[in-house]
Order: structure tokens, then C-alpha cells, then sequence
């Protein structure tokens, strides 16, 4: 279990699956920062796709700058991401 | 992203399973209606606007609904728990220099419960895409001119978890009664295209 903590930097996985999933294509790939954990609920591209007994994980809120989405703008967007969406980002940026 | 929502595949295969339904007895069109209007009782921005007059007037509500909306709720009446499943609910406070702004760019989720059936813009693709790129203009277009200064933050909204905004007091409004300020409060208010 990764358990993020707020504040903390993370990658959105690069995937593009077939099916469900609550993945905004415009976040794949990016590097955001953790505001809050939700709770934790059902993975929703598992049960869309009528898993009998989907993962339950904790959701993120995550928060991308928009220069960083787009290459302009001062503002920042809010994503809420399942745990399997997003991994740690090392110190060097990795 | 989806387009329209009455012009989707999806849109098409509820209509037909409605009518598969109705034609083998199931279930009959009233009974269809009746469900809609219970899902839709009460489901009104006056709840919402009643939410934030009870913020503005009561400083240790706004602090319990800030960080823990669904614990608050029951103070006013209300709860998250009207659909199939208990929604999350965050609630994000404007201030002088930070507002926020919500928008659902998978579909269009959204609080029905304490906003209403939602406007049929938030549901357009123009909103859905622009307003995460370029919500100051998007808000400008909107009559909403913020201060060149102002962090704006847009919420991306998730079926299980949904947003709403709680707008700025407005100046001059001290000693109204909770009634005379959540009559002052829109929808679009709550989801962050209007000051209030």
C-alpha cells in the first residue's frame, strides 16, 4: 500500500486502457501534488468492467499546476485519482 | 470526452431498455416517473444556499462543513446519502484571494441533491474543456472578472466524490437573517461561475 501523504509529489501512470476509467486523458504522464486522501472506494474501471469483487483503494485528490498541463496559466486543477493511477515520484525527478 | 448527454450511445440504451421494460410489464412508465421525482425531491440550490447562510452566520459550523462536510450536513437537515451510495462532499471556501471552480470532465458530476439538476452549460463540451485550461477567461465570459492577482483552483469532479463552492459573504450584509442571506446566494454561486 503506498499511502500517499499530502503534499507529496506524484506521477500519473502513462496508460491508456480499454474500457472504463477515471483517468482525465489530460493528467496521464503528469506530475502532481497529493492534497488529501478521500477514503477509499471501489475502482471504478473494475467495476465498469462487472469485476465481482473490485479492488477497494484509497482515492487522492491531486492537484496539477496548469503550466504544467498546458504551458500556460497561473491557476491549478484538482483530480481525484485511485491509488493504481498514480505512483511516487523519486527525488530526482524520476 | 462525451458530448451531449441525450445524443450519447448510452442515452440511446436507456431509452430502449425503458421501453423493453414498460412492453414486458416490468415496469410501467409511471412508476419510471415516480422514481425520477423521488431521486429529484428537495433537490434544489436552496439547499446548498442554505448551507452557506448557515457558514456565513455560524463560524464553528463553517469550520465542521470545511473539514468534514458529510459530519456537517445533519446540522442543517441534509445529508449526501439520497442516491445509490453516500457521495463524498467537499466543500472549497472562496476568500479575497483564492476562488474556485467546478467542472466534471469525464461526465457531469455534480451535487444534485444541494444544487439542483445542473445547467445544461455545465454539461457542454465548450465548459468541460475550457474551463480547466482557461477559467479566468472562462469566468470572465461569465460577467466573473477576477483581480489579476486571485489563485483560482478548479475541481474535476468524480462520481463518488462531488464539490461545491462556498462564495464569499458579501460586503455590507451584516445583521440579515439566515433566510435574507441564502436568498442572496445562486447556483451559480455554488459551482464558482458567479462571486456569489
Amino acid at each position: 500500500m503506498a499511502d500517499f501523504r499530502a503534499g507529496e509529489r506524484v506521477r500519473v501512470r502513462a496508460v491508456d486502457p480499454e474500457g472504463h476509467t477515471r483517468v482525465p486523458r489530460y493528467v496521464r504522464g503528469q506530475v502532481g501534488r497529493i492534497v488529501e486522501c478521500q477514503g477509499r472506494w471501489a475502482l471504478a474501471d473494475e467495476c465498469a468492467a462487472g469485476i465481482a469483487e473490485p479492488r477497494v483503494e484509497p482515492v487522492y485528490t491531486v492537484a496539477f499546476a496548469a503550466g504544467d498541463l498546458w504551458g500556460e496559466g497561473g491557476h491549478e486543477v484538482t483530480v481525484d485519482l485511485w491509488e493504481s493511477y498514480i505512483e511516487r515520484v523519486r527525488e530526482d525527478g524520476a | 470526452m462525451s458530448g451531449e448527454h441525450t445524443s450519447t450511445p448510452v442515452a440511446a440504451r436507456v431509452r430502449r431498455l425503458e421501453a423493453r421494460l414498460t412492453e414486458a410489464g416490468v415496469v410501467t412508465e409511471e412508476q419510471l416517473d415516480a422514481a425520477l421525482a423521488a431521486m429529484l425531491k428537495g433537490a434544489s440550490p436552496v439547499n446548498g444556499a442554505r448551507i452557506v447562510a448557515r457558514a456565513w452566520t455560524d463560524p464553528g459550523f463553517r469550520e465542521r462543513l470545511l473539514a468534514d462536510a458529510n459530519a456537517a450536513l445533519p446540522e442543517v437537515g441534509l445529508s449526501m446519502a439520497g442516491g445509490i451510495q453516500e457521495q463524498r462532499l467537499k466543500v472549497v471556501e472562496n476568500t479575497a484571494t483564492t476562488h474556485h471552480v467546478l467542472v466534471c470532465t469525464l461526465c457531469s458530476c455534480y451535487p444534485i441533491g444541494l444544487l439542483g439538476p445542473s445547467p445544461s452549460w455545465y454539461k457542454s463540451e465548450a465548459y468541460r474543456s475550457r474551463v480547466v485550461r482557461e477559467p479566468r477567461a472562462v469566468l470572465a465570459e461569465f460577467g466573473l472578472e477576477l483581480p489579476g492577482d486571485t489563485t483560482i483552483t478548479v475541481w474535476d469532479s468524480s462520481a463518488e466524490s462531488r464539490y461545491m463552492v462556498l462564495p464569499r459573504r458579501p460586503e455590507g450584509t451584516e445583521g440579515r437573517s439566515e433566510a435574507e442571506l441564502a436568498a442572496l446566494v445562486t447556483r451559480e454561486g455554488l459551482i464558482g461561475t458567479a462571486a456569489v
